[in-house]
């Protein structure tokens, strides 16, 4: 029993006299025992713990990928260099450290669409990505993106032609994979940086294609 | 093991939800459990594969809750399996007495590189690579009770290897603390008619990373 569990408990869980102790939740309570465990052991300080979420939080995002995909639809060698050893070509892209380890980019072209998942975890390239959205760790995705690919694809609102090749990289290892989407039409003469934010996060995954220069409102 | 993560092909989850994205916490319990994850990732306290397991091990009920809940029911139980806490100092929600000396030197916010550098997992190789690009291989039919990364969706079905990936560390054994046991690591590609039946979508194919003890020649 913690400290806090008052004297006429009647064996009923935290939640249940919250009010006294304090407004949070048994889970918030249980993270922050953990917390403290950590901390009285020495095995990290408080101040990173913090660190650590607020560097996914703000700092690694899908915005690192898309200047890859962005150089790579800009400068033909850097596409070359990307789809031969991803990991190298991307290694300059982080935020600070190096970013790209293990990393294999796949090229959508208008016969062959790629599509990434992990259906044992939710394995995704943290670094030039960020964090997985909700749905890519779901048990909807996970289990049917493998089987029926062209439904799911179609919930995210993706129609691509019957004859277009389905291609789904299933990340059962350490590889990790990004998809190098198909470069929106009347985007001619663009910069880097201006293509960069067309280049949704899903692109990169394979459930999205980029936005276009409409939908950006150019 | 044939649990509950093995998720490729099942039925029976519902659509996906592509507005399931949201921030990338939707609580903040949620980045504290990853941050407190990572800690013991950098610290060296249970490697990735190990925490993978751990995951996998818990009752398909926890399972099946949700992706940070998982995080937490398995950070629980992994502290004390590998004696960085008791089972009495999370009951009580504090250390109570003091912590083992992990691999690596404590976590601090000046150096977080430690936490969002990847690993690296490749090896020198103890022996040449079996198979070669091109070559037709089995995914063997195995089901062994402890950790692998082989999906059960392609044990049985003969794919071609698409990709060398070097030589890695071998999930299976590090997982179970025997050691890294280095494996090529390859890309094997299944036709989606192999995998389903002839109900495929008739353009898919789905690829696996296979390490080279999951492959016979076919």
């Amino acid at each position: 029993m913690t400290a806090h569990d008052h004297h006429h408990d009647h064996g009923h869980h935290h939640h249940d006299h919250d009010h006294e102790a304090s407004d949070l939740s048994e889970t918030e309570l249980r993270v922050r025992a953990l917390q403290t465990i950590l901390v009285e052991k020495g095995y990290a300080d408080p101040a990173a713990l913090d660190a650590i979420v607020e560097t996914y939080e703000t700092k690694i995002g899908p915005h690192i990928g898309a200047r890859i995909v962005a150089r790579a639809w800009t400068d033909p060698v850097f596409r070359e260099a990307l789809l031969t050893d991803a990991g190298k070509a991307a290694s300059p892209f982080g935020y600070e450290g190096v970013v790209g380890d293990n990393l294999v980019a796949v090229e959508n072209t208008p016969d062959r669409h790629n599509v990434v998942v992990c259906t044992l975890c939710s394995c995704y390239p943290w670094d030039v990505l960020g964090l997985p959205p909700v749905w890519y760790k779901s048990f909807a995705y996970r289990s049917r993106v493998v089987k029926e690919p062209r439904a799911v694809l179609g919930e995210f609102g993706l129609a691509l032609p019957e004859t277009t090749e389905l291609r789904v990289w299933d990340s059962t290892a350490e590889v990790r994979y990004m998809v190098l989407p198909v470069r929106p039409a009347g985007t001619e003469g663009w910069t880097e940086e201006q293509l960069a934010e067309l280049v949704t996060r899903d692109s990169m995954i394979g459930t999205g294609v980029p936005a276009s220069p409409a939908e950006r409102g150019a | 093991m044939n649990g509950i993560h093995d998720m490729g092909g099942m039925d029976g989850f519902g659509p996906v939800n592509p507005d399931e994205s949201g921030p990338v916490f939707h609580e903040k319990w949620e980045g504290d459990v990853m941050a407190i994850n990572r800690v013991m990732g950098a610290i060296g306290a249970w490697n990735i594969d190990q925490g993978r397991y751990g995951i996998e091990v818990l009752p398909p009920n926890l399972y099946l809750t949700s992706y940070y809940r998982r995080w937490l029911e398995r950070f629980e139980r992994t502290i004390v399996k590998y004696g960085y806490a008791d089972a009495d100092e999370i009951e009580a929600g504090k250390s109570l007495r003091p912590g083992k000396t992990p691999p690596r030197p404590k976590l601090t916010a000046d150096n977080l590189d430690r936490v969002t550098r990847r690993g690296n997992f490749m090896r020198t190789p103890a022996a040449p690579a079996r198979f070669a690009v091109g070559d037709r291989v089995l995914a063997r039919n195995m089901h062994p009770k402890s950790h692998t990364r082989l999906p059960r969706y392609v044990r049985g079905h003969v794919g071609v290897v698409e990709r060398l990936h070097g030589c890695q560390v071998f999930p299976d054994t590090e997982a179970m603390g025997q050691g890294e046991h280095p494996q090529w690591l390859y890309t094997v590609r299944f036709e989606g008619t192999d995998l389903w039946g002839a109900d495929s979508d008739p353009t898919l194919k789905v690829s696996v990373e296979a390490f080279e003890p999951y492959l016979d020649p076919a």
